[in-house]
C-alpha cells in the first residue's frame, strides 16, 4: 500500500512537468495579453509594448519558460500580474472557499443522493422511485446560474432566510486564522462567525450540490438494482439475517464501488463546477478568481493555480483508489 | 468493535476541535454584528488593487481612496470644476508656472501628525524622485499621464516631466512650479493619485519600496495595509477572503465628521448578485447598476441616483484601414448616416444624451455652434456618391462579454450601426472580439480597422482630457496626421489665461466637427443605488461619492 502511495506520488512529477509546458504554450498562445487588461482605454501601442517588455513577454518563450522553471522549483509561484500580489497567498485566500463550499455540496449530494438512490432502488416502482428519477433528471437538466437566481430570489429576497452572497457577514469582523471560516470560527469560539459561514454556505451549497446529487441518485439506484439481483442477497435474506445486516454487509457495501468511483471524478469536477456557483453568489473561491484571470490574460495565476489544482486532483483520486481496498478487500491496489 | 471504532473517531475530532479552539485567540474587539444603522455596507464589482492612490488608476482602488485621503483641490460636490479641498485658495504666477497653495490649517493625518506645506513637498518629491519600478507606467499610471516624467527619468520612452518643484513658504503656505503653462493645472490635482499622505507613515511603511522585479512587482505594506490620509474615514482592515474592505469614521477630521461609524465595501462581480444582495439586505448600496435595472429598483423604493454624463460614446473611424475613409466626405456622410436620436432612446439608460462632440457638456470648452450631423440619408448617399465611395465596404468591430458606463449593450448598438450603414449602401462586415484582452488591441493598433466603438470616460474637468486624449497626436485607433491640428491642440494647452483657452477649446470642437475623424454618439449616466432610507450621498460624474454624508432616514 505504502509503495502504491509513493509510486502515485512520484508520477506526479512528470505529469506535473508535461502539464506546465502544455499550460504555457497553450496560454502564451492566447491572441492577447495583460497589458490590455492592465491599460483598458488608455492603453496606447507604445505604452503596451513597454508594459510587455516589462513583463518579459517579449523574450523567446524558451526563456520565459526557463524563468518560470527556475521560480517553481523554488517553490516560487512569482505575483499576480493584476493584483501584484503572490499567486501562493492569492490561492491561500481563496482555495479554503472553494474547498467549504466542495465539501459542503458533496455532504448535500451524499447524504441526500446515496439514500434516496438506495430507497428507490428498494422501492422499485413505487411513487418514490418515479419521483426521484425524475426529480434528478431535472437536477442534471436545470443550469446552475437559473437555479442559483430561483433559490436568492425566494431564500434571500423574499424569505430573507439565508444571506445571496458571500462567504460571512463582514460586519462581523470575525478572525482569520486558516481561512476556513466555519473552522476559524470554531477555533476562535466565535460561533456566530461561524455558524454565520455555515449559513452563507446553505444556498450556494445546494446550487453545487444539485448536478452530483442527481447523479449520485441514478448510480446508486442502479447499482443497488444490480446488487438486489444477486444470489447472495437472496442467500442471505432467505438464511434470516436482519435486514439492518443485508442492507449494511451485503447490498450496500457492494453497491459502494461504482459509486465512490463516481463521487471521486464527482469531486473534482466540483471544483470547476465552483466557477459558476462562486461568481453568482459572490463567493470568494479559486473558481472566480479563475475566470477573472482568463479575461485579464494573468498568466501567473493561471500557471500557479492550475498546477496546485492538478495536484490536488490527482491526490483526490488516490484517495478514491485506497478507499476502494478498505471498501472491498477483494481489491488491493499495487 | 465497530461501533467503538466510530465513537473513538468522534472523540478525537471533537478534542481537536476543543485543543484548536484552546490555543487560537479571538482578536475581535466584540462590536461588530450588532449595530445596524451607523454601518453600511456597499456592493463594488471589483476588488481595489491597492490602497495608496498614487499607484492606483482602477475605479474601485480610488472610490476607497477618495473616502481616506483628501487632495489639495477637489472637485464641487455633485461636479467636475475644482473647489478647495485641502488648500483654501490657489493663483497661479503671471508666466503660469508656478501656483500658490494656501492651506487649510489644524488639519491632522489619521496617525496624528500634522498636516502642512513641508507634507505636501513631501508627497510631491515622492512622486517626482520615483526611480526604479516606480517608473513604470503600470505603476504610476495617473503621475504619468498627468505629469509626463520624473526628476531623473530612467527609461527614454518617458517624457520630461511636467512638474519642476515644489516649496514650502510657511506652514500654510506652498509653491507648486512647473516646466510648462498646462491646462490640467489645478484640475488634474483633483485625482486621488495626487492625494496627501502622512509623510510619517510613507516613511515607516517604506511606501516608494517597491520590490520584485519588473516582472514581478512586489507593493509594500503601505499600499496594502496601512494608508493613512486626512479624510472623513479611517482604514480598519482589507479581509481579502472575505472580499470586503473595512473603514471606519475618523473622529478627528476637520470638517464635517462622518454620519456612519463604519463603512464597509464588499466585492460582488456579477450584476444581477448586487441586486438580490440589496434586495436581500445583505448590503445598503451599490454601483453600477444595469441600466435595465433602473427604473424597476426606483420602483420598489430604492434610492436609486442618476450621475451627470461624464463619458462618451463614440464610433471611431480609421483613416488608414480603408483609403475611402481619407475623404472628409465619405466620414461626414457616415455621420449623416447615423441616426443617434434613435440609438439613444432605444438602447442607453434614461437621461442618456445625444452627442454632438466627444466631451460632455458639463465640461468647459464644449461647443454649442459646431457642424451638426442630424440624421440624414439623402444627404449621406449623396456625399457618398460625390466621393465616388457608393459601394464602400468596411470592417466594423465591436467588442463582446463586456459593459462599459459609456456602453451598456455594445451588440445590440452595433446592430443599430450597422442597419443605419446598410441603409445609406454600406456593406458592413461585422467582427466581433472580446473585449479583454482582444478587443482594444485590435482597434487601437495597426490598421486592420475600419470603424469600430469605443468611449471614454473623463478623469476630471478638462476638455484635454476628453478631445486631447483623442486627437492630440497621430494615433493608429484613427489612422490620421493632421499637423494643424495638432499645432491647435498644444496651443490651448499651453495658453495661461482660462479665458482664452477655453476659447481655444471651442475653436477646437469645432475643427474636430468639421474634420470628422468619427461619429459622437451620446453621453450615459451610469447609476448608482441605495438601500431604502439611506440618504445624504451626491452623485458625482467622477464618481466621486463621499459616504461621509450618508446616513440612514
Amino acid at each position: 500500500m505504502i509503495r502504491f502511495i509513493v509510486r502515485r506520488l512520484l508520477q506526479l512529477i512528470p505529469t506535473l512537468f508535461g502539464l506546465s509546458i502544455l499550460l504555457f504554450i497553450w496560454l502564451r498562445r492566447l491572441p492577447g495579453g495583460p497589458e490590455t487588461a492592465i491599460l483598458g482605454e488608455r492603453g496606447t501601442p507604445e505604452l503596451r509594448a513597454q508594459i510587455r517588455a516589462n513583463l518579459g513577454l517579449d523574450e523567446p518563450l524558451l526563456v520565459q519558460y526557463g524563468r518560470f522553471m527556475q521560480r517553481m522549483l523554488k517553490l516560487d509561484l512569482g505575483t499576480s500580474i493584476s493584483t501584484k500580489r503572490e499567486v501562493t497567498t492569492e490561492f491561500l485566500e481563496r482555495f479554503p472557499g472553494t474547498v467549504e463550499l466542495t465539501i459542503t455540496a458533496m455532504i448535500i449530494a451524499i447524504g441526500v443522493g446515496i439514500p434516496l438512490g438506495y430507497l428507490a432502488a428498494r422501492r422499485r416502482g413505487s411513487f418514490l422511485d418515479s419521483a426521484s428519477v425524475g426529480g434528478s433528471l431535472i437536477g442534471i437538466c436545470v443550469p446552475v446560474f437559473f437555479l442559483a437566481y430561483v433559490l436568492k430570489a425566494v431564500f434571500s429576497e423574499e424569505l430573507h432566510m439565508f444571506p445571496s452572497s458571500g462567504r460571512q457577514d463582514p460586519t462581523l469582523g470575525a478572525t482569520r486564522i486558516t481561512n476556513f471560516f466555519v473552522l476559524d470560527g470554531l477555533m476562535t469560539r466565535e460561533w456566530d462567525a461561524a455558524l454565520d459561514a455555515l449559513w452563507h454556505l446553505v444556498l450556494p451549497g445546494i446550487a453545487l450540490a444539485s448536478i452530483p446529487l442527481a447523479i449520485i441518485v441514478r448510480i446508486t439506484r442502479a447499482s443497488v438494482l444490480e446488487v438486489l439481483s444477486e444470489d447472495y442477497v437472496r442467500t442471505a435474506q432467505s438464511k434470516g439475517l436482519s435486514e439492518r445486516t443485508v442492507r449494511g454487509r451485503h447490498i450496500l457495501r457492494n453497491a459502494m464501488l461504482p459509486i465512490v468511483t463516481v463521487i471521486g471524478l464527482l469531486t473534482g469536477g466540483l471544483l470547476s463546477g465552483a466557477v459558476l456557483t462562486e461568481t453568482v453568489f459572490a463567493f470568494s473561491g479559486i473558481g472566480a478568481f479563475l475566470y477573472e484571470a482568463i479575461a485579464n490574460r494573468d498568466y501567473p495565476v493561471l500557471m500557479g493555480f492550475i498546477m496546485i489544482i492538478a495536484v490536488f486532483y490527482v491526490l483526490v483520486n488516490l484517495l478514491v483508489d485506497v478507499s476502494y481496498s478498505l471498501i472491498d478487500p477483494r481489491v488491493r491496489v499495487r | 468493535m465497530r461501533p467503538s471504532r466510530r465513537k473513538a473517531a468522534i472523540a478525537v475530532t471533537a478534542v481537536a476541535i476543543l485543543a484548536a479552539a484552546g490555543c487560537a485567540e479571538s482578536d475581535r474587539d466584540g462590536s461588530g454584528g450588532t449595530s445596524v444603522k451607523d454601518t453600511l455596507v456597499f456592493g463594488v464589482a471589483g476588488d481595489p488593487k491597492v490602497l495608496d492612490p498614487s499607484l492606483a488608476s482602477d475605479g474601485e482602488s480610488l472610490r476607497v481612496a477618495r473616502q481616506i485621503f483628501e487632495t489639495l483641490v477637489r472637485p464641487e460636490e455633485g461636479g467636475t470644476k475644482p473647489s478647495p479641498g485641502l488648500a483654501e485658495s490657489w493663483t497661479p504666477d503671471a508666466a503660469g508656472t508656478t501656483w500658490t497653495f494656501k492651506l487649510r490649517s489644524g488639519v491632522k493625518f489619521h496617525d496624528g501628525t500634522d498636516f502642512n506645506a513641508e507634507a505636501v513637498c513631501v508627497n510631491f518629491n515622492r512622486w517626482f524622485n520615483s526611480t526604479g519600478l516606480m517608473q513604470s507606467p503600470d505603476v504610476t499610471p495617473y503621475w504619468q499621464d498627468v505629469m509626463g516624467g520624473f526628476a531623473k527619468n530612467e527609461s527614454d520612452e518617458l517624457p520630461p516631466s511636467l512638474f519642476k518643484s515644489c516649496a514650502a513658504k510657511d506652514a500654510t503656505t506652498v509653491d507648486l512650479s512647473f516646466t510648462a503653462v498646462s491646462s490640467k493645472i489645478p484640475s488634474a490635482l483633483m485625482l486621488p493619485s495626487f492625494a496627501i499622505h502622512s509623510p510619517g507613515a510613507l516613511k515607516q511603511y517604506e511606501a516608494s519600496n517597491i520590490a520584485g522585479t519588473a516582472d514581478d512587482i512586489k507593493y509594500p505594506s503601505y499600499a496594502m495595509e496601512h494608508p493613512t490620509g486626512t479624510g472623513p474615514f479611517k482604514f480598519k482592515t482589507w479581509d481579502k477572503p472575505n472580499k470586503s474592505l473595512t473603514i471606519e469614521r475618523n473622529d478627528a477630521y476637520w470638517g464635517d465628521k462622518a454620519k456612519l461609524k463604519t463603512l464597509v465595501f464588499r466585492t460582488i462581480s456579477d450584476e444581477n448578485a448586487r441586486k438580490q444582495a440589496l434586495r436581500s439586505g445583505d448590503i445598503q448600496g451599490y454601483d453600477l447598476v444595469g441600466p435595465a435595472d433602473v427604473e424597476p429598483l426606483k420602483g420598489e423604493g430604492f434610492n436609486v441616483l442618476t450621475r451627470p454624463a461624464f463619458n462618451i460614446l463614440y464610433m471611431a473611424i480609421n483613416q488608414k484601414g480603408n483609403p475611402a475613409l481619407a475623404k472628409p466626405e465619405v466620414r461626414q456622410a457616415i455621420n449623416f448616416a447615423i441616426n443617434r436620436q434613435a440609438l439613444v432612446d432605444s438602447k442607453l439608460p434614461p437621461g442618456a444624451k445625444v452627442a454632438s462632440q466627444f466631451m460632455p457638456e458639463t465640461v468647459e470648452g464644449w461647443n454649442a455652434d459646431v457642424k451638426k450631423y442630424d440624421y440624414n440619408v439623402e444627404e449621406a448617399k449623396k456625399l457618398l456618391a460625390a466621393a465616388g465611395a457608393s459601394n464602400l465596404k468596411l470592417r466594423f468591430h465591436y467588442p463582446t462579454e463586456v459593459t462599459r458606463p459609456y456602453m451598456p449593450n455594445p451588440k445590440d448598438l452595433y446592430e443599430l450601426l450597422a442597419a443605419d450603414l446598410k441603409a445609406v449602401g454600406i456593406e458592413v462586415e461585422g467582427i466581433p472580439l472580446k473585449w479583454s484582452p482582444d478587443y482594444l488591441n485590435a482597434t487601437t493598433s495597426g490598421s486592420a480597422h475600419d470603424l469600430h466603438m469605443l468611449g471614454w470616460t473623463g478623469d476630471y474637468g478638462d476638455a484635454y482630457n476628453f478631445i486631447g486624449t483623442m486627437f492630440d497626436r497621430q494615433k493608429d485607433e484613427w489612422g490620421f496626421n493632421n499637423p494643424q491640428l495638432f499645432a491647435q491642440f498644444k496651443d490651448a494647452d499651453t495658453t495661461a489665461d482660462p479665458t482664452q483657452r477655453i476659447a481655444k477649446y471651442k475653436a477646437l470642437n469645432a475643427a474636430v466637427a468639421e474634420f470628422a475623424p468619427g461619429v459622437p454618439i451620446s453621453h450615459s449616466p451610469p447609476a448608482i443605488v441605495f438601500g431604502k432610507g439611506v440618504t445624504g450621498v451626491t452623485p458625482s460624474p467622477l464618481t466621486d461619492e463621499r459616504f461621509s454624508g450618508a446616513t440612514f432616514k
